[in-house]
This record gives structure tokens, C-alpha cells and sequence, in this order.
């Protein structure tokens, strides 16, 4: 597995404000990484200065071998770009607005507007741009970034205005370009659905990165608690039950269901307990820390030492 | 060379679906024709001359109507497309930003040299279907007219473009490309011809006016039509000027091409300097 994308020691500045503060990471072929953070973490800048948009302060940046700034762009028909917000020219129709953006990167037409129905824009794809919904203009900005295989994929907040059954499809289409090889970067709001998809999480806060990890590395690394739900046909009316250690955090859910916060070195030693015999317990849940719950660890444990 | 073309007949696509080629070309053809008749009206039908009247007519009309055009159509084409978010994504493909800014203007130019052949032409020939004889020099300084107007076209464009690439918002650029055709089309001229009365010759050689006239286009295109061929500078009452003056047709277009390819080298500079 070799390196696609190269950041070493990256600092932006823009006037006065830091963007980004000294960030480096490798990406890998075939990786798919989610980059999480606030509104002006630095996600947006950082993937501007991969394209070459804008030139980093201080650092060095190499993408598929070649630094994007020094006006070096033949990489560039190897890479795929869906902007935040992207925009298209409200006078072209959809295959018109393919078919441009194919010629530029001199790969066939035809292929190219055989990814409009991928993305589900059909029809649609004859109208002009101007008459489509955000959603349609999103299909349309992954058709583009789709044309020619691209091995490197930049996505800034791609399912956004994407209903639920595109953004299944979406994520399909690039699973698939990832265990081809493809390296696909992309920034999102929505953890949840990049809980399960993302092999790895590099969270970004006010320009530094915060953490960079598998989900399961992320989890040990944060150490928060797996939440354990259990269901006890005579829960005492108040209180916990009597097999609980008594430092153990807890809430009760209702009338037969507790919630136990437990340590990842309690976890073992709780379900033990709560399935030993003569202890009432019918049911039980294990919930591990979700990424949404690590965001803000991380977050938290990053304001307190910046 | 490619990615030039697909970017220029981007352009004009996009010209024709917004009407601006359509607008452009009524605009020119029916203002053209209008003063054809009119113009032809005080030389009677047995003027000889009528062709050499509708150039006097039509380069004074260019002189207003093509800087407008063409500062109206490029005043938008880099700080509209960055505030619309389309540059970002066209910049992220392998296009350098040269190319970009180059291919707009050819597709920009060719949009506005096909309204002005097609405007003026008509005017030749509603011309020839009413009767009027045309001589070879005649048409000679029709040609050369309709050629220096699309260059005077391209002048503007390039120094509409310079505008895109420097300010931070369309108004800016909107506002800014006004005020420039103001001070070159109208105010310039006038401000000279202040500045001649009151120096009643005393200071301003003929050399120091020629460089002045040169520093505007519009006169450089006024100059090269009115004074190019000499049955067309008697009707225009230039005779006495180009009888003094010490600039060739070399020289004018020389200036014009100049007026061109600075605004736009500068352009070029400002643009792939900018962040975005």
C-alpha cells in the first residue's frame, strides 16, 4: 500500500487567521477516511490545498507524486473533487455539463454520461441546471467526480440534500472505487452514517488534528465507557441492583431497564456479574461508544490542552 | 490546445442559451441598418459614396456600442464564476488557469465577432439590394472597419477580464468597467480636446498627440478608420488630421494589438495569483 496523498507539517494562514495549524498525515490507496470537524476546522482548506486551489503557508503537500500548488496538474485527471456547495452553470443541461467536464479530463464522453444514471439523475439529466433541486445538483456534482476512475476522491459534505436511498447507492458506488484502490477522502457532518463505512477517522479541531485512527483505535484511545443495557424482571423500585458494584455509574430507563456506564477494564466483570446465576437479568444490550460520543471526547480533551 | 477549445465553445454555447449572441446581433444589425437609410438620406440616392458615409456612420456607433458590449459580457467572466462556486470546480480539473482565462476569451471574442459580421453586413447588404455601387476601395474600408471593430472588441474584453481578475466582488467589477468606458469613450476625448484649445498649440507637439491619442483605444480605432482611406476621412471631416498625422495604419493596429494582449497578460498574472 503506497501513499496517494502526502501532508507534511501543513500551516495556512489567511491574513491573520490560522486555518490550519501544522497538520500531516499519509493517506493510503484503497483507504476510505472520513475528516470530521467543526464549521472552520479546516477541512475545506485542507482539501483546497490538495487540489492546488490555494498554497499552503509552510509544508509540504504531495498528491499521486506530484505538488498540486507548483502548477503541476497532470494528477489531476486522477482525482475527483466534489466541492461543498457545489455550483454548475445554470445554462447547460446536465449531459452537457458532463460531457465539458469529461472533455477536460480527456476521458470518453460516453462513459461519462453512463454515470449520470448511476447517480439516479436519469431523465433529468436533459434539463437544464438551473431547473434542478439542491439534491439533483449534488447527483450531478458525484457524477462529476466519478468521470475516468479517479484514484484520488476529495469529497467535501457529499450527502448532504441526498435522500436516503441515494445516499446507499452513493456510498456503494464509492466502497466499490475504494477496494479498487481508489483513495477517498471525505468531510461529513452526518458521523453516524460514516460510522460503519469510514476504515479510518481523522478529526480535526480549529485547525489541528485531534485525533487520526481507526474507529476501534479512536475507542481504546478515549477509553469512554460501553454503555450495557440490561433488563431485570424484579428491578427494586428505586436504586440499582443488588449485583451492581456500588461505584458503578447508572441510569434507570424505566421500570425493568438499567443503563450501566462500564470502563473498558469493567466491561468483562459486569456482564460476569449480570449474567450470573440466580441474577434476574433477561436481556441484555451492549452499546460501544458511538462516533458522535468520540467526536466530542475528543473535541473536549482538545480544548482542554490547546 | 484541447482543453482551450472545450473551454471557448463552452462560452459560446452558453452565450447563445442566454441570448446575449442573439441580443448582441439584433442590437448591432438593426442600429446598423437604421443608419444606413438615415445615413444615406442627406447624400441623396445618386451619392456615389454611400458606402463610405455608413463606415463614417457605423465606426462612430462602435466606438459607443462595442466597448459596452464586450466590458458587459467580460466584467463577470473570473469574479462571477468565483462568487457563482463554478470556478472552484473547474479549477480542481487539469486545466492551468491560463487556458481557462484564454479560452473564455476566444469563445467571449467569437460570440462578438459574430455579431459584429453578421450586424454590419447586413448593413452592406441592405446597400447593395437598394442599388448603391461599390468600388474595391470602398469595400477594402468596409472590411478593414468590421476587422478593427472586432479588435476593438477584443481590447475590451481583455481589459474587462483584467478587471474580473483583480476586484473581490461583480459589483466592483460592474461599477469599475462603467466608470472605464466612461473616461475612455467620452471623457477622454473631451478632456483632450480641453486641453489642445487651451494650449493653442504652444506645448503639445504633433508627437506628444499621436502618444496621446494612442493611449486610448477608441481613438486608435476612430484614427484608423476615419483617417485610413482617404475617400472615408473626407466625409468625415478628418481630412485636415490625417493629412497631419504622424501615425501610420502599422502603428494603430500595432497599439490596438497591444491594448490587447497587456490587459490580458495582466489578467492572466492577477488570476493565477488568487486564492480561492
Amino acid at each position: 500500500m503506497s501513499a496517494t496523498v502526502h501532508i507534511a507539517d501543513v500551516v495556512k494562514h489567511y491574513g491573520k487567521v490560522e486555518a490550519v495549524k501544522g497538520v500531516s498525515f499519509d493517506l493510503a490507496e484503497g483507504e476510505m477516511v472520513a475528516l470530521i470537524g467543526h464549521n472552520g476546522a479546516g477541512k475545506t482548506t485542507l482539501m483546497k490545498m490538495m487540489l492546488g486551489l490555494i498554497r499552503p503557508t509552510h509544508g509540504q503537500i504531495s498528491v499521486l507524486g506530484e505538488n498540486p500548488a507548483a502548477g503541476e496538474f497532470s494528477s489531476r485527471r486522477q482525482l475527483g473533487y466534489l466541492p461543498e456547495n457545489v455550483a454548475f452553470d445554470a445554462a447547460l443541461t446536465g449531459r452537457e455539463t458532463q460531457a465539458f467536464y469529461a472533455r477536460l479530463k480527456r476521458e470518453p464522453v460516453k462513459d461519462s454520461l453512463a454515470l449520470l444514471d448511476v447517480v439516479g439523475l436519469g431523465e433529468a439529466a436533459k434539463r437544464r441546471v438551473n431547473t434542478y433541486s439542491k439534491g439533483m445538483r449534488q447527483r450531478l456534482g458525484l457524477a462529476q467526480a466519478l468521470i475516468g476512475r479517479p484514484r484520488v476522491l476529495l469529497l467535501d459534505e457529499p450527502t448532504t440534500g441526498l435522500d436516503p436511498e441515494l445516499r446507499q447507492t452513493f456510498y456503494d458506488v464509492i466502497q466499490r472505487l475504494a477496494a479498487e484502490g481508489t483513495t477517498v477522502l471525505l468531510s461529513s457532518h452526518a458521523l453516524t452514517e460514516l460510522e460503519e463505512r469510514a476504515g479510518r477517522v481523522i478529526i480535526m479541531n480549529r485547525g489541528l488534528k485531534v485525533a487520526d485512527g481507526t474507529l476501534d483505535e479512536l475507542r481504546r484511545l478515549a477509553r469512554l465507557p460501553t454503555r450495557i443495557r440490561v433488563k431485570v424482571a424484579d428491578l427494586p423500585t428505586s436504586g440499582a441492583p443488588a449485583w451492581l458494584p456500588t461505584a458503578t455509574s447508572y441510569r434507570r430507563i424505566n421500570g425493568h431497564i438499567v443503563e450501566i456506564d462500564a470502563a473498558p477494564d469493567e466491561k468483562i466483570d459486569l456482564l460476569r456479574r449480570a449474567t450470573a446465576d440466580g441474577n434476574s437479568v433477561q436481556d441484555l444490550e451492549l452499546i460501544p461508544p458511538n462516533l458522535d460520543e468520540l467526536y466530542a471526547h475528543f473535541l473536549r480533551h482538545a480544548e482542554r490542552t490547546q | 490546445m484541447n482543453s482551450l477549445i472545450t473551454i471557448a465553445a463552452k462560452e459560446i454555447q452558453q452565450a447563445i442559451r442566454n441570448r446575449w449572441v442573439l441580443a448582441a446581433t439584433l442590437l448591432l444589425s438593426g442600429l446598423s441598418l437604421s443608419l444606413t437609410f438615415l445615413g444615406s438620406a442627406p447624400t441623396g440616392t445618386v451619392g456615389a459614396r454611400a458606402l463610405d458615409v455608413v463606415i463614417v456612420s457605423l465606426s462612430s456607433l462602435t466606438i459607443f456600442l462595442i466597448p459596452l458590449i464586450a466590458l458587459l459580457i467580460a466584467h463577470d467572466a473570473i469574479v462571477g464564476d468565483m462568487e457563482r462556486g463554478t470556478m472552484l470546480l473547474l479549477l480542481s480539473y487539469p486545466v492551468a488557469r491560463w487556458q481557462v482565462l484564454l479560452g473564455k476569451f476566444l469563445g467571449h471574442l467569437a460570440v462578438l465577432a459574430f455579431a459584429t459580421c453578421l450586424g454590419y453586413g447586413a448593413a452592406a447588404v441592405a446597400l447593395l439590394i437598394t442599388g448603391s455601387s461599390f468600388d474595391a476601395e470602398g469595400l477594402a474600408a468596409f472590411a478593414a472597419m468590421i476587422g478593427s471593430s472586432v479588435l476593438l472588441g477584443a481590447v475590451f474584453v481583455a481589459i474587462g477580464y483584467l478587471v474580473s481578475a483583480v476586484v473581490r466582488d461583480r459589483g466592483t467589477a460592474a461599477g469599475l468597467c462603467i466608470g472605464l468606458w466612461l473616461v475612455l469613450v467620452l471623457i477622454y476625448d473631451m478632456a483632450l480636446l480641453g486641453v489642445l484649445v487651451l494650449d493653442q498649440g504652444r506645448n503639445i507637439s504633433g508627437g506628444v498627440l499621436s502618444a496621446l491619442l494612442l493611449l486610448n483605444p477608441a481613438d486608435a480605432y476612430r484614427l484608423f478608420n476615419l483617417t485610413g482611406f482617404a475617400n472615408v476621412s473626407l466625409f468625415s471631416g478628418m481630412a485636415g488630421l490625417a493629412a497631419s498625422s504622424t501615425l501610420s495604419v502599422q502603428a494603430l493596429l500595432t497599439a490596438l494589438v497591444l491594448w490587447t494582449v497587456v490587459p490580458l497578460a495582466g489578467a492572466t498574472l492577477a488570476f493565477s495569483r488568487r486564492e480561492l
